[in-house]
C-alpha cells in the first residue's frame, strides 16, 4: 500500500509537471522551481548538519572492527580500528566511497537447525552501482551548466560512453543507474523482512529517483530533446540570468521537475544518510580513549557512595576481618 | 517461572513477519521473555521515581499523570546531549543489513528484534513530535502516537537487547542500536520502569561494592577460601591483600570471579599468576566489583559506581590499575571511564613491573586488562608455563561482545591461549571477533524468568560451538567475561552439553609452574590432570 502510494504521488508529480509545461508555464518550471528546489537543499543542507553539529559527542564510542593498537607485537588493523585521525579519515573514505560495513553483510539461515551465514554482497553491489552511477551523472550534467566545459567532465562524459554504442551513444551509467534502483526497489517486494520495515519514505525517493532516470534516458534516447535549448536554460540559470528558451518539450520539464522535488525533499528525509554519515559517532572517532582523555562538554557531578560512608557502615565487620581502616 | 522450551521447540523458528503491520501488532508478554521488575528496596535506596507494585504482564502500569510530558522532556533533553541520538533518529534508509546480524532475531523470529525495527520503535515517536513531515503525514512518514502500548512495546524490546553492538559492525552509517536502547532504558527509567536483575545489583554494587551484596569482611573471606583451594592443588600458601595503602597496583575484576563458578577457578588463576611473578598488588572491597551495572541503567548511574575505581586508587595510592575479564567492565574502562571521571593524573603510566613495558594504550586512562598485562608476560618469556597441564582440553574462544566491539582486543587472549593449553580451534569467521555473537544475556538480563529469551538469543553463540565440537572436539569454550562465564555455561548446558565454559585465566592457572610447588595432581577444579589418575607417587 505504502508502495503504492509513493508511485502514485511521483506519478502525479510527473503529470503536473507535464500539465504545467503544456500550459506553458516555462519560467515557473524552469526557473522558479528550480531555484526555489536548490535554496531548500541548501538551505536545509546546511540547516540539518547544524542541528546535528549542536548536540556534542560527549563520549567517544567507535565500533571496533579489528584488533586494537595495544602491544608493539600485535598488529593493529589501522582502518578497521583507528587510533589515529589518519586511520580515521581513510575508514571514513572506505565508508562513504566503497561502502565497507555493507561489504561485510551476510546472509544468516536456519538449515536442518544450524545456522549458516554466508557472504552475500549484492546489496553492497547495486547500492553501490547505484550510487557511483548517480555520482558521475550528477558530474556529466555540469556538461549542461557550464560554458566551456571543463576538461574533466569531458573526459567523463567519455569515460561513460567508452562502449560507443549506438548513436547518440549510451552511457553506461544510464544502465547501471537503472538497474541499481530496480534492484533496489524489488528488493523492498521481495524480501518479507525488507517490506515488512519498509516505509512509504523509503519507496516514494526510490520511484522519485527511477522516474528522474527514466525521464533523462527518454529524453536522450527515444524523443530527442532540444539539447540546445536545455543548455541554454541550464547556463543561464546557473550565471543567474536565467532566460527560458522558446519549444523546449514538456518531457524536459518533467525531468527538471522530478529532480527539483528530488532536491527540495533531500534534507528533510532520509537520504540525508548522505550528510550523516560523516557524524557517525561509531565511525569517525578515533579508537584512543585509553591514550587520550576525550571531554564531555556537558561532565557533571555526580553523588557518589564514598568510601567513608562505606567505612562507616561496615567499620567493625572490617576490623575483625583484618582489613585495614582509615578510622579506628 | 515458565518452563523453557526444549531445543527442539525452539528451533522451530520461524523468520517470517506476520500479517499485520508492526504499527499494528502489540506486544504480547509471554513467559520466559520478560524480566521482573525491580525491587522496591533497591529503588528506593537509588532513589528512583514511581515506585509500586506492578508486573509488566498487568493491564495498567501505574504511570505517573504527566508520563507522556515526562518521556518527551526526556527526549527532548537527551537529542540535545547526544549527538548519536540525533544522527542514528534521522539517516536510517531501512536498507536492512542489520535485520539477521541480531542473535535476538535469530533465536526468536520476531521482526520486532531487527535491529532496525527494534530503533523504529523509538524512530516512530521522534518523528511525530519532533519532525515537520511526522506531524503532517502521520503514519505515511513512519509516524504514530505515543500511548501506553508503545511503552509497554519499548520495554518488552529494550530489554531484549544486550547492547552488544553486533548490528553497528554492518549498518552503512554505523547506526548503534546499543545507545538507543540505552536511550530507551533511560527514558523507561523516568516513569519508573526498570528490571531487578539491574536495579539490585546497582543498589548493592553502591552499598557494598559488588552485585551481590557481598560485605567487607565475606568478600576476603571469599578469597581466602579459593586460596585454600590453591594451596589443596599445589601446595602454595598465597595470602592476598585487601584495601592496603601503598600498593603498586590496584586490581578490580567482577565479583563474580569471587564467589561463582566457574569465574572462581579464573580467579585462583589471577592469584596464582600475581604470585607467580610476584606483584605487588591490592584487591579493594569499597571498590569489589568491575561490573558495572550502571551502564544498562543510564550514562549518570555508571558514572557513579565508575567513579569508586579511582577514588580507591587515588585513597590507597597506587601507580595503576590492572582489570580482570569482564565484557561490560571492559567497555565502560575503555569508552567512558576517563570522560566521566578522569584526569586520572594521580597515576602513573602502566608499566609492568616485571617486563617492563610501558602500556602506552593506556596512557591516559591508567588501566590495563588482564589480557594485556599476560600476553606480555608470556611474550618475554616471564612465565613458566605447562600447557600439557591442560591436557585433554581442546579449547575454542569466545570474543565477548564489548572487548572486540568496543575496543578491539582480539590477538591478546588468543595469544595467551595458544601458549597455554595444546589445543586450540577457532570458531567460524562470522561468529568470531567483532563478528562474534552475544551470549545472549549480557546488559542485566542474565536472569532465570527470561530463560527462553536466553537460550534462543544464545543460539547463534552456541551453534557455532556446537560447529566446532563436532568438527574437531573443542571440550572447552574460553572467554574473557564474567557473565559469560555465568551464561554461556547454562547455555552449553542446553544446547551443547558436552563443553564446559572458562576464564582465560583459569587456563593460565592450570599451567604455571610455580615455584615450590607440589606435584599438581588436580587442574584448579580439583579435577585429575589427564595422564596422572592412578598415578600413586606422592
Amino acid at each position: 500500500m505504502t508502495a503504492l502510494y509513493s508511485l502514485l504521488a511521483v506519478l502525479v508529480l510527473a503529470l503536473v509537471a507535464y500539465l504545467g509545461a503544456e500550459a506553458g508555464l516555462h519560467t515557473l518550471f524552469g526557473v522558479v522551481i528550480p531555484y526555489a528546489a536548490f535554496l531548500l537543499f541548501v538551505g536545509g543542507f546546511i540547516w540539518r548538519v547544524v542541528r546535528w553539529g549542536k548536540s556534542p559527542v560527549p563520549f567517544r564510542i567507535p565500533t571496533t572492527c579489528g584488533q586494537e593498537k595495544s602491544l608493539p607485537w600485535i598488529k593493529q588493523n589501522k582502518f578497521d580500528n583507528p587510533s589515529t585521525t589518519g586511520g580515521v579519515i581513510v575508514r571514513m573514505l572506505l565508508e562513504a566511497f566503497l561502502f565497507r560495513s555493507l561489504f561485510r553483510n551476510t546472509k544468516a539461515r536456519l538449515q536442518d537447525g544450524n545456522l549458516v551465514y554466508r557472504w552475500t554482497r549484492w546489496l553492497w553491489l547495486f547500492g553501490l552501482m547505484f550510487h557511483v552511477s548517480f555520482l558521475v551523472i550528477f558530474v556529466r550534467h555540469f556538461r549542461l551548466l557550464t560554458q566551456p566545459v571543463p576538461g574533466f567532465v569531458q573526459f567523463l562524459d567519455a569515460l561513460d560512453g567508452m562502449f560507443q554504442i549506438g548513436a547518440p551513444q549510451l552511457y553506461i551509467t544510464d544502465v547501471l543507474i537503472l538497474t541499481g534502483l530496480t534492484f533496489l526497489l524489488l528488493r523492498r517486494f521481495f524480501i518479507p523482512q525488507v517490506r515488512y520495515i519498509s516505509l512509504a519514505n523509503d519507496y516514494f525517493p526510490l520511484f522519485l529517483l527511477l522516474g528522474v532516470a527514466v525521464t533523462g534516458v527518454l529524453m536522450r534516447y527515444f524523443s530527442r530533446v532540444d539539447v540546445v535549448g536545455i543548455k541554454e536554460l541550464a547556463v543561464g540559470l546557473a550565471s543567474l540570468h536565467p532566460t527560458v528558451p522558446q519549444g523546449l518539450q514538456s518531457l524536459f520539464f518533467v525531468h527538471l521537475f522530478l529532480v527539483s522535488v528530488l532536491v527540495a525533499y533531500f534534507p528533510f528525509s532520509k537520504l540525508m544518510h548522505m550528510g550523516g554519515v560523516f557524524l557517525s559517532p561509531t565511525r569517525n572517532l578515533a579508537n584512543n580513549s585509553r591514550m587520550k582523555r576525550h571531554i564531555n562538554p556537558w561532565n557533571y557531578p555526580v553523588k557518589v557512595h564514598s568510601y567513608e560512608a562505606y567505612e562507616d557502615e561496615f567499620r567493625e565487620l572490617m576490623k575483625q576481618a583484618g582489613i585495614p581502616v582509615e578510622k579506628e | 517461572m515458565a518452563k523453557t522450551p526444549t531445543p527442539k521447540e525452539i528451533l522451530r523458528i520461524d523468520h517470517r513477519p506476520p500479517k499485520t503491520g508492526w504499527m499494528d501488532t502489540p506486544v504480547r508478554f509471554k513467559p520466559g521473555t520478560w524480566c521482573y521488575p525491580g525491587s522496591k528496596d533497591a529503588l528506593e535506596y537509588l532513589g528512583y521515581p514511581n515506585i509500586r507494585d506492578w508486573m509488566p504482564t498487568d493491564e495498567d502500569w501505574k504511570l505517573p499523570e504527566n508520563w507522556k510530558e515526562i518521556i518527551l522532556e526526556g527526549m527532548a533533553d537527551r537529542l540535545d546531549k547526544y549527538r548519536s541520538f540525533k544522527v542514528f533518529m534521522d539517516i536510517c534508509v531501512r536498507c536492512g543489513a542489520c535485520a539477521d546480524k541480531c542473535h535476538f532475531f535469530l533465536g526468536s523470529g520476531d521482526p520486532k528484534n531487527m535491529p532496525v525495527l527494534r530503533a523504529e520503535l523509538l524512530r516512530s515517536i521522534y518523528r511525530r513530535e519532533f519532525t515537520k513531515a511526522g506531524k503532517l503525514l502521520g503514519r505515511l512518514a513512519g509516524a504514530r502516537e505515543l500511548t501506553t502500548d508503545v511503552i509497554k512495546e519499548w520495554f518488552y524490546y529494550f530489554y531484549q537487547c544486550t547492547e552488544c553492538r553486533r548490528c553497528s559492525v554492518f549498518c552503512p552509517y554505523g547506526i548503534d542500536t546499543a545507545e538507543i536502547t540505552m536511550m530507551a532504558r533511560e527514558l523507561l527509567h523516568l516513569l519508573g520502569i526498570n528490571i531487578n536483575w539491574i536495579m539490585t545489583p546497582v543498589a548493592n554494587c553502591t552499598r557494598t561494592g559488588n552485585h551481590m551484596g557481598l560485605q567487607p569482611h565475606t568478600f576476603k573471606e571469599n578469597i581466602e577460601y579459593l586460596c585454600d583451594d590453591i594451596e589443596e592443588y599445589t601446595g602454595i600458601r598465597i595470602t592476598p591483600s585487601f584495601n592496603r595503602k601503598g600498593a603498586e597496583v590496584l586490581f578490580v575484576t567482577p565479583s563474580a570471579d569471587v564467589f561463582a563458578e566457574p569465574g572462581i577457578y579464573t580467579c585462583m588463576g589471577y592469584l596464582l599468576l600475581f604470585e607467580h611473578i610476584g606483584l605487588d598488588y591490592t584487591w579493594s572491597t569499597y571498590n569489589s566489583e568491575g561490573g558495572n551495572f550502571g551502564l544498562f541503567t543510564s550514562h549518570e548511574q555508571m558514572k557513579k559506581l565508575n567513579a569508586k575505581i579511582y577514588l580507591e586508587a587515588k585513597r590507597l595510592g597506587v601507580k595503576w590499575i590492572l582489570g580482570g575479564e569482564c565484557g561490560h567492565m571492559w567497555r565502560v574502562i575503555h569508552q567512558y571511564m576517563d570522560t566521566l571521571n578522569g584526569p586520572a593524573d594521580f597515576l602513573e603510566v602502566p608499566v609492568s613491573p616485571v617486563t617492563g613495558t610501558t602500556f602506552e594504550n593506556a596512557a591516559s586512562t591508567k588501566m590495563v586488562h588482564i589480557s594485556e598485562f599476560t600476553a606480555d608476560l608470556i611474550k618475554h618469556g616471564k612465565l613458566r608455563l605447562d600447557p600439557s597441564r591442560n591436557a585433554g582440553i581442546v579449547a575454542t574462544f569466545h570474543d565477548s561482545c564489548n572487548p572486540s566491539r568496543a575496543m578491539g582486543l582480539l590477538e591478546e587472549p588468543r595469544y595467551i591461549l595458544k601458549n597455554v593449553v595444546p589445543e586450540f580451534h577457532e570458531m567460524p569467521e562470522n561468529t568470531i571477533r567483532e563478528q562474534t555473537f552475544c551470549c545472549g544475556s549480557g546488559t542485566g538480563l542474565n536472569t532465570d524468568e527470561f530463560m527462553e529469551m536466553r537460550m534462543r538469543g544464545g543460539l547463534p553463540r552456541a551453534n557455532a560451538v556446537r560447529y566446532v565440537h563436532d568438527k574437531y572436539g573443542v571440550n572447552r569454550l574460553a572467554c574473557v567475561c564474567a557473565i559469560d562465564r555465568a551464561t554461556l555455561s547454562t547455555l552449553m548446558d542446553y544446547w551443547v552439553p558436552e563443553v564446559t565454559v572458562s576464564g582465560v585465566s583459569e587456563l593460565v592457572g592450570n599451567a604455571l609452574v610455580m615455584e615450590g610447588e607440589k606435584k599438581r595432581e588436580t587442574n584448579l577444579r580439583g579435577e585429575p590432570l589427564a595422564g596422572t589418575e592412578g598415578e600413586s607417587d606422592v
